[in-house]
């Protein structure tokens, strides 16, 4: 994945024209929200949605995807247990969990599992500072 | 009888998990324990369907702490659950410490207050979504069966569908459960339906592909 990457200063920081980001939520609203900031910041980017755990790791499996946008309280296997498994696939992958739901244990056990956690509603700042983190720690390596 | 279309029953659903979740987070910091939400449930029902829903899960006696929302729509919100937990509630909120007659004293008020920051809390992340302002009433306790929760009054125009969504919350550690629930009548329906078009509009209606070609 990493020799993906191409040059394009265009936002400050590498970036390649082909990064492919999973939005999985089981809102089709909340999944429109977050492909409009993204596509806004990085039009570029290719867009793969799933509505539900199942369907996301169908998707991650059958090509290597770069960022995974996850909701957090959605029906059958959680944000937090999508994380995981897709992290399981590609421990490198840079995830980030959605939810409004900010209690102290769920950010906890996002960040254990080795995600970040975005408040929800999602802003576009929000998001594109955790993209930006993102593709930097993807070029960079895994810190 | 779907006066809400699929994506704006989807956006309806997203708006109130969104203002329960936020909702749920200030219920953790009162009681400094994780709550527990289950997926919102939305459905356009009867009064009588509504009262059935709950009274199949709950047969025993409820306490729930309601207020009024009025606006562009009006309708109930509620924070439901067994009058049993209602004092594990109460001491939770108040942690913990206080003796039982303490707490039986401060019940309804700590009840009420409780109500009001989760209730409110979850109003107004919806109205702030949909850009609009809810005037919200001062919480009231009701005790009773599901049908003294939700047979209040019943519309002058023999209208009989309310917009019944619930979601469950729980504490493992106090065995506490309870829902919250909004009811509103089919007016405040038309009204919504625009509103949350509004929104949807606001989302950007991006399609984007769902399957992978490389």
């Amino acid at each position: 994945m990493k020799k993906r990457y191409v040059s394009g200063a265009s936002r400050g920081y590498e970036y390649c024209m082909s990064i492919k980001v999973l939005i999985v939520d089981d809102s089709k609203l909340a999944r429109m929200s977050v492909a409009k900031a993204l596509n806004a910041s990085h039009p570029d980017w290719i867009r793969i949605e799933a509505a539900n755990a199942d369907e996301a790791l169908e998707l991650a499996r059958r090509s290597p995807i770069d960022v995974a946008l996850l909701d957090f309280n959605m029906p059958g296997r959680d944000g937090l247990t999508l994380a995981a498994e897709l992290l399981a696939l590609y421990p490198e992958l840079p995830v980030a969990v959605i939810s409004a739901n900010h209690q102290v244990e769920i950010v906890n056990r996002a960040r254990e599992a080795g995600a970040s956690f975005l408040s929800k509603p999602l802003t576009a700042q929000a998001l594109n500072d955790f993209l930006e983190a993102s593709v930097m720690r993807t070029k960079t390596g895994h810190q | 009888m779907s006066v809400l279309n699929d994506l704006e029953l989807d956006a309806l659903t997203e708006l109130v998990n969104i203002g329960v979740s936020g909702a749920a987070a200030s219920l953790r910091e009162m009681v400094g324990e994780q709550v527990l939400l289950s997926v919102p449930n939305v459905a356009l029902v009867s009064r009588d369907q509504a009262v059935k829903i709950l009274g199949e899960r709950e047969s025993k006696k409820l306490v729930a702490v309601h207020q009024l929302f009025e606006g562009d729509i009006k309708g109930r919100a509620l924070l439901i659950f067994p009058e049993t937990k209602s004092l594990e509630l109460v001491r939770a909120v108040t942690g913990g410490e206080l003796p039982l007659e303490d707490i039986i004293e401060l019940e309804q008020e700590a009840l009420a207050e409780t109500g009001n920051v989760i209730l409110n809390g979850c109003l107004a992340t919806m109205a702030n979504m949909l850009q609009r302002s809810l005037k919200m009433s001062l919480p009231e306790i009701l005790r009773g069966e599901s049908e003294q929760l939700f047979g209040l009054q019943s519309s002058a125009d023999g209208e009989d569908v309310v917009l019944f969504l619930y979601i469950n919350f729980a504490m493992r550690k106090r065995d506490i459960r309870g829902y919250i629930a909004m009811l509103m009548d089919m007016p405040s329906l038309t009204a919504l339906k625009t509103l949350l078009g509004e929104l949807i509009e606001r989302a950007g209606g991006l399609e984007t592909r769902t399957d992978v070609r490389t």
